[in-house]
């Protein structure tokens, strides 16, 4: 096999994910809705009872909305990411993970290919919302949105590839929505997505802890740096580092024969 | 019986004749799920051209066998050859060379047919423009080339199976799998794809093999292998498995092989 047929087979992959996206236009309104209701709605109560000083990326005072936003876009991604993994589960149930696998590719090259898929298909979900969100007040510089593609593209694989690795001790469907509880939950509320971390810290330091090893904070952290056209060196080797590690272990884990 | 059998026919499944080498070469394959043995000391072989029915009831080992050729499963015991090539040195060759229809359906009921062909033609390195050109011969060959746009969802059984037979052939493979490809059919339709994969073999050249547990799927002069509780019990044509197991019939002989005290364990 040459490159050009490595590239014809990303395409390929890449093509079915948009595809199915397209097809599927109830879950590009589910993963605007969710986070336009805690814009919306959360947000705008804690407005009144949260107050956010001026902390980094941010050059003044800024409102609870502005705060949440990058949190809610990895939001997003996170859904996203889960779904995606959820899709693996079905596919491996249905019958159609087979197909997949058949192709004389590297397997590795396949679920890379896959996640990398994914990740593309989140990116028009996350820039969707970011513009709904200029109708409540949130206006982050235009170069920011540029600057915010790639830090959403590795955040997007690093979650692809926890929700992939996360899949592969799962033999049927149904148990699926139980463990996302334990994953999704968790690592949204314990993270810097709704609260700075020195407010968690604030409430205590073992959440403090948590959050800080929470690879999902430093997704939040590298989206609201870049959305403001800022770098934060730590968030983005962090996430570079666990990306690498769930990377190597969703493909070490995967295995087809689970669920037979 | 059961020994006898397989030991005495050999010779007439294609064992290294010397003027036609083997497409495909089963050797000494073996796998267990956990502590339960699915397959025991597979051996057998498939010639270029041929239809070869892989009979066996349910529960036989024949979706696991095939899981097997087609790399879903990692091989445990043995070896499997295509053209020589083993599957455990190198899978990609193997694998472009393999087609397969799967016992559920796997094309993708959201996307169009043209859709699901293109994906899975990339799958296996094909460039746009040969993409298209082989889909619109598969179709064609399938008669089903007015359905390119249509959605899978809303096509019958027998179209969808020959949708995944048109998707097998794509990357022009040498060898086609098809377990248990007719199940949940009617009768037309079963015996309508049966045919044309009869027919495939003859016109293009390509290896069959056919898993089935429906006896009336085979013609009296195919290669059988007969499969039972992950052991093959016998590798003859459905004639000589009769003659040699005094029965009248396939259907007889087979009842009368696989009926569980006469299954040596």
């Amino acid at each position: 096999m040459n490159l050009l047929a490595y590239g014809h087979v990303f395409y390929g992959i890449l093509l079915r994910e948009l595809m199915k996206f397209i097809h599927q236009r109830s879950r590009f309104f589910s993963a605007l809705v969710r986070p336009l209701v805690w814009l919306a709605v959360f947000a705008a109560g804690f407005r009144a009872a949260l107050g956010i000083s001026i902390i980094d990326p941010y050059q003044t005072y800024i409102t609870y909305e502005v705060y949440i936003t990058p949190g809610l876009i990895a939001m997003v991604l996170l859904f996203n990411a889960m779904q995606s993994s959820l899709s693996m589960v079905y596919d491996r149930e249905m019958g159609s993970m087979r197909v997949l696998l058949m192709s004389p590719m590297p397997r590795s090259y396949l679920l890379l290919c896959k996640l990398m898929a994914s990740a593309i298909v989140s990116l028009p979900q996350a820039y969707a919302f970011l513009l709904i969100a200029r109708l409540f007040g949130v206006k982050p510089p235009l170069e920011g949105f540029f600057w915010l593609a790639p830090a959403l593209l590795i955040s997007a694989l690093l979650l692809g590839a926890l929700g992939l690795f996360i899949s592969s001790f799962i033999r049927q469907l149904e148990n699926f929505a139980g463990i996302m509880n334990f994953v999704i939950f968790p690592m949204f509320f314990m993270s810097s997505a709704l609260y700075p971390l020195w407010k968690m810290q604030e409430a205590g330091e073992w959440l403090y802890r948590l959050c800080v090893f929470n690879p999902f904070t430093y997704c939040v952290e590298l989206i609201r740096y870049s959305l403001y056209g800022q770098f934060n060196s730590e968030a983005l080797l962090i996430v570079l580092t666990s990306l690498i590690l769930f990377i190597f272990l969703s493909i070490l884990c995967f295995n087809p024969q689970r669920g037979h | 019986m059961s020994t006898i059998l397989k030991n005495t026919s050999q010779s007439e499944t294609g064992k290294s004749s010397g003027s036609t080498p083997p497409l495909l070469q089963v050797i000494d394959l073996g796998f267990s799920y956990g502590a339960k043995q699915a397959l025991k000391n597979i051996n057998f072989e498939l010639i270029t051209g041929r239809f070869h029915a892989l009979l066996g009831p349910n529960g036989a080992g024949k979706t696991t066998l095939f899981a097997l050729i087609s790399r879903l499963f990692n091989l445990q015991e043995g070896d499997i050859l295509l053209d020589g090539c083993s599957l455990r040195k190198a899978p990609a060759q193997v694998l472009s060379n393999v087609g397969m229809v799967f016992q559920q359906s796997t094309l993708d009921l959201d996307l169009s047919v043209a859709e699901n062909l293109h994906y899975h033609a990339s799958l296996h390195g094909i460039g746009e423009a040969r993409r298209r050109q082989r889909i619109a011969i598969e179709l064609a060959r399938v008669e089903m080339e007015n359905y390119q746009h249509t959605r899978v969802r809303t096509l019958n059984g027998g179209h969808r199976r020959r949708i995944e037979i048109a998707r097998a052939l794509l990357h022009q493979p040498r060898l086609l799998l098809l377990d248990e490809a007719t199940v949940g059919l009617d009768t037309r339709a079963r015996t309508e794809i049966n045919k044309h994969v009869r027919k495939l073999c003859m016109n293009q050249e390509v290896g069959v093999l056919w898993a089935t547990h429906l006896i009336e799927e085979i013609d009296p002069n195919d290669p059988v292998t007969l499969l039972h509780k992950g052991q093959v019990l016998a590798n003859a044509n459905s004639l000589e498995i009769c003659q040699r197991s005094g029965h009248a019939n396939l259907v007889e002989a087979f009842e009368s092989l696989t009926r569980p005290q006469q299954v040596k364990t």
